[in-house]
């Protein structure tokens, strides 16, 4: 339970602008990202959009390669460069689960034949009969019975929660060790998203996954996940266990998406925001802490060099000189 | 004396018993079946529903903005004495964007791309009054600050602005000329939870100061408890629950409203396996015959696939359509 399926160290991926005028400038989409994922555990990003959550997804995917920085999966370092073959075995056994449903999903195939492509890619399973037989396996996980009905159907013929399902399936079907789910639920009907939520956790169990779920709502990320990443701006503000960074947040970001998120049971009784504003350009981040221009409780140090993680708790790591 | 007494007793939009919806190729959709609620001055009245319930042909039949393809079959919209629904364009006119405007969903699609921030709300002044230039330039300034969106944005371009700008500009747009009520469809969905407060913070505020009435369309009931006071939970084009917010969060009587409940986990308490709401929302072509939550109603008793219940008042300010709550002798 211990062991560490994925480290991220000091993880960087800066974006270059495709500007005449911004020559020469990056976008830091992340920042000194650096984490450790153990075998069984699910760990939760949240952050507004800009954050750099989806890019540490993508990151960790291999769809971007970091500019910087070592990434470890299962004891061995992920290089920049890789062989065909490791790259497939890589992308094996990490599966992505991605936030649009609709365009994730080849509006020309059947689901079938979108269930079909990573057996085939990942050569598992030769026999035709095998295959149709895992596939019909893992719709029934997901709740689209009788499968032998909708792989059939076009993706157009679903509604969003059954394309999500099929989504869950197909990344769940070659046995991945880790799966990164990029808000997941986000694009779904209320009434769906628990269920979807639910059937994330069923699968996990089932199949002895690692999971990293990103998302925007903290209440969400507390429903789902063991221990919660924030992260703003390109870097992690804050890390801990999930009870503690709900009721000990120590970060004043994390505490302002506390306050922001709804919630009927404080009704009239709630407090104002502690402050507003946007996120920062991250062509040039703010200097300092990055949250520093919103931040209530500044000071001047604040804005001259970026403030390390600090320990204050077991397991519990903050990003702020308070 | 008489005149003015009925001006305040009477509600500001009285919807009664509705039926709007769309003439396709197969048939009639039934978007919106038999809805009835009332809107106080200055009140504020949240819909809440999945996607598919009709709560945006609702908001759409009231500005009478609806499609090509569809129309208000029967039932009346009674607005400060007249009745939106048979009032013709020219009239409509008149009051539309004056008396009641709205705020869409997507700003990103809402406003014009090739038109600048002021530009857009000077048109909507010129296009409802004689003003001279200067003066709709003075008001669009206006609107603007109190939206808290700087001045040196008026002639910035929709793409020059973050999604929770554009939001505020869509409110602006709305306020500009002073109406009496604004339906806002969804307005914060797309936007991120710190976005989404400050929005939900600077409506909330306006309506203090300017006194306009709201409807508030979302599929976030969360969001919409806090901050409505009356609450109609739709479901399959009927409002299956309707009521002051606080006695439906905390006493919701439908099974739909119980299961809308139960999506969303809370910040707060204990961790709880919550269940959601098995199913999908029946095709509007042909609903399900009886109460058409009945498929996926986890209480569902006979009775409840044979006849559709009503909306009755079963205790102060909350209504509920559903057998189960209505009295010993079907029970």
């Amino acid at each position: 339970m211990n062991e560490n399926i994925l480290v991220l160290e000091g993880v960087n991926k800066h974006f270059p602008v495709n500007s005449f005028r911004m020559h020469g400038k990056v976008v830091h989409a992340m920042d000194d990202v650096s984490f450790s994922l153990r075998r069984g555990e699910v760990l939760a990003i949240v952050g507004e959009s800009g954050s750099g959550k989806t890019t540490t997804a993508n990151v960790m995917a291999r769809i971007y390669k970091q500019t910087s920085g070592r990434v470890t999966f299962e004891g061995r370092e992920i290089s920049k460069n890789m062989s065909r073959e490791d790259e497939l075995r890589y992308h094996k056994k990490v599966q992505m689960i991605f936030q649009d449903p609709f365009g994730a999903l080849n509006p020309t195939r059947t689901v079938g034949r979108i269930m079909e492509r990573p057996f085939v890619i990942h050569k598992i399973a030769g026999r035709r009969k095998a295959v149709e037989e895992s596939i019909d396996k893992i719709l029934i996980q997901v709740g689209l019975e009788p499968p032998e009905q909708f792989t059939r159907k076009f993706p157009h013929e679903l509604s969003g929660g059954q394309r999500q399902r099929v989504n869950i399936a197909r990344a769940f079907a070659v046995e991945p060790e880790l799966i990164l789910a990029d808000e997941p639920t986000s694009m779904l009907d209320v009434s769906n998203r628990m269920s979807i939520m639910n059937m994330m956790l069923y699968l996990k169990e089932s199949h002895s996954v690692s999971f990293i779920y990103i998302t925007h709502d903290l209440s969400g990320a507390r429903y789902m996940s063991d221990r919660i990443i924030v992260m703003y701006a390109g870097m992690i503000m804050e890390i801990g266990p999930a009870e503690k960074i709900i009721n000990n947040s120590f970060h004043p970001y994390t505490r302002l998406l506390k306050s922001a998120a709804p919630s009927p049971e404080m009704g009239l009784k709630r407090k104002r925001l502690i402050t507003g504003g946007d996120i920062p350009s991250l062509i040039d981040p703010p200097g300092g802490c990055r949250f520093h221009p919103r931040c209530p409780f500044v000071s001047d140090i604040c804005s001259l060099e970026v403030p390390a993680m600090k320990k204050i708790d077991e397991g519990h790591y903050v990003r702020c000189i308070l | 004396m008489i005149e003015l007494d009925r001006l305040e007793m009477t509600p500001l939009l009285q919807c009664k018993n509705l039926v709007a919806g769309y003439r396709i190729k197969s048939g009639f959709v039934h978007a919106v079946d038999d809805v009835s609620f009332d809107l106080d001055r200055g009140g504020f009245l949240g819909i809440a529903g999945e996607s598919g319930c009709g709560k945006s042909t609702l908001a759409y039949a009231i500005m009478r903005l609806l499609k090509d393809n569809a129309t208000i079959e029967s039932g009346s919209l009674l607005f400060k004495g007249a009745d939106l629904a048979k009032l013709d364009e020219e009239q409509m006119k008149k009051i539309r964007w004056v008396d009641i405007s709205m705020a869409f969903q997507s700003a990103m699609n809402a406003l014009n791309p090739v038109l600048s921030v002021g530009e857009q709300l000077t048109d909507a002044i010129h296009a409802h009054e004689e003003a001279t230039q200067s003066d709709a330039r003075k008001r669009a300034l206006e609107v603007l600050k109190l939206v808290d969106i700087p001045k040196d944005r008026f002639n910035s371009y929709p793409h020059q602005l973050s999604g929770g700008m554009k939001q505020r500009v869509m409110i602006a747009m709305a306020l500009i000329l002073n109406p009496e009520l604004i339906i806002m469809d969804e307005p914060t969905t797309a936007l991120d939870v710190v976005v989404q407060r400050t929005i939900i913070e600077k409506i909330q505020e306006l309506r203090k100061t300017l006194g306009f009435s709201v409807i508030f369309i979302t599929h976030d009931l969360s969001l919409l408890v806090e901050i409505s006071d009356t609450l109609a939970i739709m479901y399959a084009g009927k409002i299956v629950e309707y009521g002051a917010s606080e006695s439906l969060f905390n006493r919701p009587l439908h099974p739909y409203t119980k299961g809308l409940m139960n999506s969303f986990p809370s910040l707060t308490g204990m961790i709880k396996r919550m269940g959601g709401i098995e199913g999908k929302p029946p095709d509007l072509l042909k609903p399900p015959e009886g109460c058409r939550f009945h498929p996926r109603c986890p209480q569902a008793i006979p009775i409840c696939r044979e006849s559709c219940p009503s909306l009755e008042e079963i205790a102060d300010r909350h209504s509920v359509a559903c057998f189960l709550h209505k009295g010993a002798e079907i029970l």
